[in-house]
């Protein structure tokens, strides 16, 4: 696809230091998926915060330290869970394919 | 108040998209989402500019609202149906929000623009056009707005609901988890408020739970039906969402929205601040 962006978000602008930023991207047969909705949730399964895709099919959170679950709904498809660790002053990226 | 007369679905407003009588309203936390697609010939309200005071933290003034509403063509006699991201938490906000301005017909599309989108249906990019119309608002309802002497209050003789997520309840986060963490207030939660997060309401794609589900969930975490209620989050959408739960679709009385919510709550000096997973003292 022209134009297509890899990878995650850029982190300009983000004070990486203190964030424990979670990122990533939706993909689906190796296109992004820009109308998803990606869920984090907490330890205990727990909602925390909620993104649409962008256009690149990007995400991004600002957790805190510990494990999370990524959970990502999109039409067509059925919900993926993903798990992942956080840390302060780290960026976790995260490919998610439908 | 019911779901039935507070909830539309998907399917029927796909079936009112030329009801004159509807007006359809999209409220975005992304005030950028409604010019990427939106429901055919839903209006836009953007709740940072539209919505509050530019000055003063506040909302706009009822002859505001009432110049807002005429501009974008809405009539006191239409069915006003709100939809938008993050699982309608806008939305709901601007529910209330015309609630507090008295406005008789007001309904939520249930799952709001994620389960529009999850659904497949249509978004258009082109913008409708309205005639200006000279609606008139009433004063504030102000039983459905919590103000914080009355929160400080209601330390342990009101239920307070804080609808945060359980890290941002236990001050492990300063704000949900999409935004970034630096804040200026205190983390933590106001004593003895249950922490029931707005998404134990709401399905995955947004709807909202069946309402013995939803009894349910407030009975466990020590809802007192008796009582009256406050509900709070950060900046008072997420509450919202709950508010819209216990007055709307519960039918509970005396249900107020604490719109200052914990950016204020967190500001204030001298109140009492509870950390952690358990409710704190009185």
């Amino acid at each position: 696809m022209c134009g297509a962006i890899e990878g995650g978000l850029s982190l300009d602008g983000v004070n990486v230091a203190k964030e424990a930023v979670v990122q990533g991207q939706v993909t689906r047969g190796g296109a992004p998926v820009g109308n998803a909705y990606v869920r984090l949730l907490d330890r205990t399964g727990e909602f925390t915060a909620e993104v649409p895709t962008n256009e690149h099919g990007q995400f991004r959170f600002f957790a805190g330290d510990g494990e999370w679950t990524l959970r990502t709904l999109a039409p067509k498809a059925q919900p993926i869970d993903k798990k992942v660790i956080a840390a302060r002053g780290s960026v976790a990226e995260v490919a998610i394919t439908l | 108040m019911s779901r039935e007369n507070t909830l539309v679905t998907a399917q029927w407003v796909e079936e009112h998209l030329d009801d004159p009588s509807v007006v359809l309203v999209e409220v975005d936390e992304d005030t950028t989402a409604y010019d990427k697609g939106h429901i055919k010939g839903a209006i836009k309200l953007d709740w940072t500019t539209e919505l509050q005071d530019q000055v003063r933290r506040d909302f706009v003034d009822k002859a505001q609202f009432e110049a807002l509403l005429s501009g974008k063509g809405v009539s006191n006699d239409n069915t006003v149906v709100l939809y938008g991201g993050n699982n309608n938490w806008f939305a709901a906000y601007a529910y209330w929000y015309f609630k507090l301005y008295g406005h008789d017909d007001v309904k939520l599309l249930d799952g709001g623009r994620k389960k529009w989108e999850l659904d497949s249906r249509e978004l258009t990019d082109e913008a409708p056009s309205r005639a200006a119309t000279s609606y008139t608002a009433q004063e504030q309802d102000k039983s459905i707005r919590a103000f914080r002497d009355e929160v400080v209050a209601a330390i342990g003789a009101q239920n307070l609901v804080d609808v945060r997520s359980p890290d941002e309840y236990a001050g492990r986060l300063l704000a949900p988890a999409h935004l970034p963490q630096e804040q200026a207030q205190r983390a933590g939660h106001i004593p003895t408020a249950a922490n029931v997060p707005w998404s134990k309401a709401a399905n995955d794609d947004g709807t909202f739970k069946s309402d013995e589900e939803l009894k349910e969930i407030y009975t466990e975490a020590g809802v007192d039906w008796s009582k009256d209620t406050i509900a709070y989050c950060r900046i008072g959408e997420r509450s919202s969402h709950t508010w819209f739960v216990l007055k709307e679709i519960l039918g509970q009385e005396n249900v107020k929205n604490y719109d200052g919510s914990w950016t204020e709550y967190g500001s204030l000096v001298g109140v009492p601040v509870a950390l952690g997973d358990e409710r704190g003292e009185a």
